[in-house]
């Protein structure tokens, strides 16, 4: 069995969170791995948790009704999956798939929200860096969106 | 003083010059009063040249009036320079014909190569004006042929100012009213109640011959001195100034000032600004075929930063708004011609002040920009 | 004769009039993807050889249409064929992707500056390129993969909209095999049976091996993307007069003295078209310069 709680400290996401509070969320994870292909989330299911990706490839797609479904975004070591157990009614807008074989360390939502309720200091380290994963991904969205390399450009 | 440059001949010898100039195979270009100003052509006698004639410019406009006198280059500046004629505003470069699958390509038909000008009445902010374009067809690492070979076997006469016209700065910019070098010849007509002559300064050893050759006799130091004195008239007219000390970089720091809007309410880009300015060089390249389609045509002519297509890249321009297209030419003119080329791009001649339909004074802009005092004189 | 003032002939060129062009013969006709083609051509005249640095570009003319500068895109060493490979995004560009085997271009060139390979000794090299952006970075790629020992960890970067608009696939599949290069593809968006990365080509530089304080880049694409990517590049560490990109204005001479590439005191013509970060960041996060 490894020692998760290595493993989280080593994590980019929780560099510098202080080792109670690691210890508090440890309470809260779990190692998960899924084979090449394997859906990891499914649109429109509850959203109990986030990950941390340790290694491998996961794409984030969407369906489309008559193309199959689109990847927008692919996801790597370092990576954090999922941000929709954040905010209520907290359920997924996208599919996840593992694209190969990837070890995640899966972290309860509802779990780490209770948590994060008692204690308010712990709520705001992780939603600061909650905070600073989304402006990244939003600022490349937005530079995907701009489509640079179409026509206009 | 050296005795070898300075002379002095009498008014009615200057047509003697213009023969002894035709005689050496130049032709021979000078101002002439048509269309209600004064332009450049084609000169053969003294008769064509503006004699009694002055203008009056301010901004936004220009009036020839009739002097008092007689003096042939009582005037200032009209709206064309040299430029005209060293950089044509319509140049065929290239015919090109289909060959089988391809094509080959031919020099230019017309061949202008042989022609030498001799240039008249050349005042020192347009002489400046040709060091300038020196600097940009001849002194990059790509030289402009057409450009070089006209310039190459030109004579330039230039003429000292006896009077400053109404938007005349080059004081400021160090390019008048007195020519400094750069010419064969550098006049100063020195017109008084009893006498009607020229002092002559010779800039070049042809410049010299062609002095000597029509008898001109040697200066005294008293006409030396008149001559002086004529340009100093000229000087003490002059009701504007600049101060370019940190010009350049002042602008740059005011490149988003909101002056640039003001400008640009009034700015028609009309582009009359680029075509009276005897330094802008800005030219375009436009294909023509013929309507068989068997033969095409490169051909060069003029353009200008204020149009709309000027900085088009696939999709769009660069410069939409009036106003970036304001703040281009004059942001190159003061502050981005020094780092592309050493000097100002601007010689303070007040062409783009006078035609101007709108009357956009480019010195009290810069002044403006800059939060130099503008003076109520100007 | 009148004096030419103190004017220094720094000419290139002694003999040709530098607006006219070289007869060229396609000799080779790729379309790439739905919208790029590669021309191959030979010269007519002059030794058939053609010679140029990696990042210059040509004045391409095309018989009553006009002419459209482009970037070099083939190999330095092979001087025997001279390779461009361009979108079609106008007239010229539309005219030229209708020619052929034997059809005949003008070609004035090459101009401008070069990728400044000799900076980039004894570093790593990181090329980033956004979709036609690979084209202009290609000829550095070969030259760095010829003369490989001289540079530290060579890392490829390339960005573009979707797997259908991947350029020299081939070339990119070989150089990925070799143990000495890194190379990264990714898309914009792309369709579920596509296995590689997507995302905006941003992305990949976080987690690239390359030491950023002992590194070079040259970035090439849209200029969003290039401003995009310096300014990952510099969050990563490296500094801005280590970062090169390549411009795009308008030209019709090619040579310097027409005024229409002018970017702030700039001619991308003969300043350019590759800039150092550090020379240009001021002007290009402005409008309308």
């Amino acid at each position: 069995m490894e020692d998760l709680t290595k493993i989280l400290a080593e994590h980019l996401f929780f560099k510098g969170l202080s080792d109670d509070y690691l210890k508090l969320i440890v309470g809260c994870a779990s190692n998960v791995k899924f084979g090449a292909g394997e859906m990891i989330l499914k649109e429109g299911e509850e959203a109990n948790n986030f990950y941390l990706i340790r290694s491998g490839k996961v794409s984030i797609q969407f369906k489309t009704p008559n193309k199959g479904p689109i990847i927008i975004e692919t996801l790597g070591e370092g990576d954090i999956l999922g941000w929709s157990w954040l905010i209520p009614p907290y359920i997924w807008h996208f599919d996840a798939k593992a694209v190969e074989l990837t070890r995640m360390i899966a972290l309860d939502g509802k779990c780490l929200r209770g948590k994060c309720e008692d204690d308010h200091n712990l709520g705001y380290e992780l939603l600061k860096r909650f905070s600073e994963i989304i402006v990244k991904r939003l600022e490349a969205t937005r530079l995907q969106l701009m489509d640079v390399y179409g026509n206009r450009f | 003083m050296n005795s070898l440059k300075y002379f002095t001949f009498e008014s009615g010898k200057l047509g003697n010059l213009i023969q002894v100039l035709e005689n050496y195979g130049y032709i021979v270009i000078g101002p002439i009063v048509r269309d209600s100003a004064i332009v450049y052509e084609k000169i053969k006698t003294v008769s064509e040249l503006p004699v009694g004639w002055t203008d009056e410019q301010s901004r936004g406009q220009y009036r020839l009036k009739r002097r008092a006198d007689d003096a042939i280059f009582g005037w200032t500046v009209g709206p064309q320079s040299l430029k005209k004629l060293l950089f044509p505003p319509v140049h065929s470069i290239l015919d090109i014909s289909k060959d089988g699958k391809g094509f080959r390509f031919a020099r230019d038909r017309s061949d202008d190569s042989r022609v030498k000008y001799a240039f008249l009445g050349v005042r020192p902010c347009d002489l400046q004006a040709i060091t300038i374009l020196d600097k940009v067809f001849l002194g990059g690492p790509f030289v402009d042929n057409v450009y070089g070979t006209k310039r190459k076997d030109s004579f330039i006469i230039a003429v000292n100012c006896g009077q400053a016209g109404g938007n005349c700065f080059c004081s400021s910019m160090g390019t008048g009213p007195k020519a400094k070098n750069g010419f064969d010849i550098a006049l100063t007509e020195i017109l008084d109640d009893n006498n009607h002559y020229f002092a002559a300064e010779a800039g070049t050893e042809a410049g010299r011959k062609v002095l000597k050759s029509i008898d001109s006799s040697t200066a005294s130091e008293q006409d030396i001195k008149k001559a002086e004195l004529v340009i100093e008239n000229a000087r003490n007219q002059i009701a504007r100034s600049l101060d370019v000390s940190n010009l350049k970089d002042l602008l740059y720091k005011n490149f988003e000032s909101s002056r640039w809007e003001t400008i640009a309410e009034r700015c028609l880009s009309c582009a009359n600004c680029t075509m009276v300015c005897p330094t802008c060089f800005c030219n375009t390249i436009v294909d023509t075929t013929n309507i068989v389609g068997n033969k095409a045509e490169r051909i060069r002519r003029w353009d200008s930063c204020f149009t709309l297509d000027f900085s088009y890249i696939h999709g769009g321009s660069v410069r939409t708004s009036v106003k970036s297209r304001y703040r281009q030419w004059l942001m190159h003119k003061f502050a981005y011609w020094l780092d592309q080329f050493g000097t100002y791009g601007c010689v303070g001649c007040g062409r783009c002040i006078t035609w101007c339909p709108v009357g956009i004074d480019i010195m009290e802009e810069v002044k403006a920009l800059t939060s130099q005092k503008v003076n109520v004189n100007d | 004769m009148a004096t030419v003032s103190e004017i220094k002939y720094v000419k290139k060129d002694d003999t040709r009039d530098p607006m006219f062009p070289a007869l060229f013969e396609i000799k080779g006709f790729k379309r790439e993807t739905k919208d790029t083609f590669t021309v191959e051509m030979i010269p007519k005249e002059n030794s058939g050889k053609f010679v140029f640095q990696p990042g210059q570009f040509n004045m391409i003319y095309v018989f009553g249409v006009g002419e459209i500068p482009i970037s070099i895109s083939g190999n330095p060493d092979d001087t025997s064929l001279l390779v461009h490979t361009t979108r079609v995004v106008g007239n010229v560009t539309n005219a030229m992707s209708k020619l052929r085997r034997g059809d005949i271009l003008g070609i004035r060139g090459p101009y401008g500056n070069s990728w400044p390979l000799d900076e980039a000794i004894g570093k790593d090299v990181v090329l980033v390129a956004g979709g036609i952006g690979l084209a202009p970075l290609r000829p550095a790629l070969y030259k760095i993969v010829d003369e490989r020992e001289k540079y530290n960890k060579v890392v490829l970067l390339y960005g573009t909209r979707t797997p259908a608009d991947v350029l020299f696939r081939r070339e990119l599949e070989q150089w990925r095999a070799r143990f000495d290069l890194e190379v990264y593809v990714t898309v914009d968006r792309a369709m579920s049976g596509w296995k590689g990365n997507v995302g905006v080509v941003t992305t990949l530089i976080s987690r690239s091996p390359f030491d950023p304080h002992n590194t070079i880049a040259y970035v090439c694409g849209p200029e969003i993307m290039m401003k995009f990517t310096a300014t990952e590049l510099q969050k990563r560490g490296v500094n801005d007069d280590r970062i090169f990109i390549s411009l795009e204005r308008n030209m019709k001479c090619g040579v310097g003295y027409c005024g229409h590439c002018q970017f702030g005191p700039f001619f991308v013509c003969k300043d350019g078209p590759i800039f150092k970060y550090s020379q240009v960041k001021d002007l290009i996060i402005k409008w309308e310069v």
